[in-house]
Order: structure tokens, then C-alpha cells, then sequence
């Protein structure tokens, strides 16, 4: 973590909290728990809310395919902390690895439906370039996506294009696969809040 | 308006308009990757551009200009929100544009 304070500048209550966690989970606290836990007040707080909400609330996209989402767009980035994290929980919430890794290897050829594949090449597009055009829409609502599903997906990448770009800036450390497992379960099992 | 709308302008409206360590004005500047001068103005469009190329020694140049950590840790969060937002308003533009709403 290139700041101090996002590693050790939590106030008391929160480092007592990040030992409890450490000593039942026995793995590191997670960077972007910490991130999110500084000062929540400017930042945290309402990201976990509107984050939770985009992955966690009514959509007519499951779970799991919103943790796809997460995990292709965070895969486009390039963002090592992020595609681990978000490829454990869409592993865990298909309860299908191979699927989550064959999306993430070649989009085209992955055993997915076809309304899912057509969103995730516009929002790799949109990852990529920064940018889409109408057209890139119209591909995406003749593969049978309504309107609505397009905004929820949407806000997903928000979220995400957010959280890759701080993890890479503020340069989180990425631990081993027990950690991102431990994580999976955390966020399935409580979200965001 | 929904529920995630609502949540995304409390986000936006908190690190823009709210206190904090950094002036609005750069945190503004941040978030629309403009108007700012060295060694900010190439933090900053590292992290709307290319995020993971953010090396340590960009992060030392914006302390050595005299910010604190915590107006760093501000700086960076809008211009990562600031970006997003621009991926987002143009896809929703893109959307309207497809559905035939103006």
C-alpha cells in the first residue's frame, strides 16, 4: 500500500475490528477493506452503499453474473487484486470455476448465453476505450438484454472501473488464494455493506 | 429516480462538495482530469488512463510537492470516480441514443 495511512491510519476501533477479523479468518486483512475503512465518511461509506446496491439488489442479472461482470471488466483493466477477488466469487456463486476462467481466457468461445456474452463485450469495450456508441448499444438489446439489464450492468462497471483504478494507484498488495477464497465467502454471504 | 441512482450522486456529490483535506477546486480538477499542474497532472491522468502503470515514485513526487497523504488519498479517489463517471455517461448517453429517448 503506497500510503501509510490506508495501511495503519485507522482509528483505534477499526484496527481493534481488523485483529478480531484477522484472528477468526487467520488471513491478512484485505486491502480493500482497508481502503474502504479510512475515513469512510469521504469515501467508504458511500461507495459501499452504492456498491452494494449494483451487486447485491434487485436485478434481473443473478449474483454470479454480476460478479462475472466484476471480474471481466477488472480482467480488461489488468488489475491483479481485483480479478482474483472477483473471479473467487464468481467462481463460488456459479459453484462453476471452469466457467468464470473460460470467459476470462476468450469471451467468444465460453459457455455462456448470449444476452450475458453480448454485455460483456460491450462492457469490455467501454472498459477499453473508455467509451461506446449507440451502435455498440443496439448489438447488446438484439441479443435480447432489455434496457433495464443494460443499466444494472452499467452501474457494475462503475463500481468496478472505480475500485480497479484505486487498488493499481494505491498499489495493493495481493495475497494467495486462501485469502481471496475467505473473501468469496465474506461477500456472498454478507455483500458490501 | 431509483435507488442506485441516488446512491451514485450521494458518492460523487460527498468527494466533490464535501469537507475534506484537498480543496474542492482539486478535487474537481481531479475528477474531470483537467486544469492541473505537475506532479499532479500526471498522477492523475495515470490513474483515469492506465492505473496500473501508478509507480511509487509518482505517489513520492505528489508528497514532495507538499501534500499530505490524506489529500492524496483524496486526489486519487476523484479522479478514480471522475473517470468511471465518464465511462458510465457515455455509455448511458450511447443507451438513450439506442432506445430512441433524446
Amino acid at each position: 500500500m503506497r500510503l501509510a495511512i490506508l495501511d495503519r491510519g485507522h482509528g483505534f476501533g477499526t484496527k481493534a475490528l481488523f485483529a478480531f477479523i484477522r484472528l477468526v479468518t487467520r488471513q491478512p486483512t484485505p486491502e480493500a477493506v482497508k481502503l474502504v475503512s479510512y475515513r469512510p465518511d469521504f469515501f467508504g461509506t458511500p461507495m459501499k452503499r452504492f456498491t452494494h446496491e449494483a451487486m447485491r439488489g434487485p436485478s434481473t442479472w443473478s449474483v454470479a453474473d454480476r460478479e462475472l461482470m466484476a471480474a471481466f471488466v477488472s480482467h480488461v483493466n489488468a488489475c491483479e487484486f481485483c480479478i482474483k477477488a472477483h473471479t473467487a466469487v464468481a467462481a463460488r456463486a456459479y459453484g462453476d470455476e471452469p466457467k468464470v476462467a473460460a470467459v476470462l481466457s476468450d469471451l467468444e468461445t465460453a459457455p455462456i448465453g448470449e444476452p450475458l456474452r453480448a454485455t460483456l463485450r460491450m462492457l469490455g469495450k467501454l472498459t477499453r476505450e473508455r467509451t461506446v456508441g449507440a451502435d455498440d448499444m443496439r448489438a447488446v438489446l438484439a441479443a435480447g438484454v432489455s434496457p433495464q439489464q443494460i443499466e444494472d450492468a452499467l452501474s457494475v462497471a462503475l463500481a468496478f472501473n472505480t475500485m480497479n483504478r484505486l487498488a493499481d494507484a494505491f498499489g495493493f498488495s495481493v495475497p494467495g488464494p486462501r485469502a481471496f477464497e475467505a473473501g468469496a465467502k465474506f461477500l456472498l454471504a454478507y455483500g458490501y455493506r | 429516480m431509483t435507488e442506485i441512482r441516488q446512491l451514485r450522486k450521494a458518492l460523487i456529490e460527498r468527494i466533490l462538495d464535501g469537507g475534506g483535506t484537498a480543496s474542492r477546486s482539486q478535487r474537481r480538477a481531479a475528477f474531470e482530469n483537467a486544469g492541473l499542474t505537475e506532479p499532479l497532472r500526471t498522477l492523475v491522468q495515470k490513474v483515469a488512463a492506465q492505473a496500473n502503470a501508478v509507480t511509487d515514485r509518482d505517489i513520492a513526487a505528489a508528497r514532495a510537492s507538499g501534500l499530505t497523504e490524506d489529500q492524496i488519498f483524496e486526489i486519487v479517489v476523484c479522479a478514480a470516480v471522475g473517470q468511471s463517471t465518464r465511462q458510465y455517461d457515455s455509455a448511458r448517453a450511447a443507451l438513450d441514443l439506442a432506445v430512441g429517448k433524446e
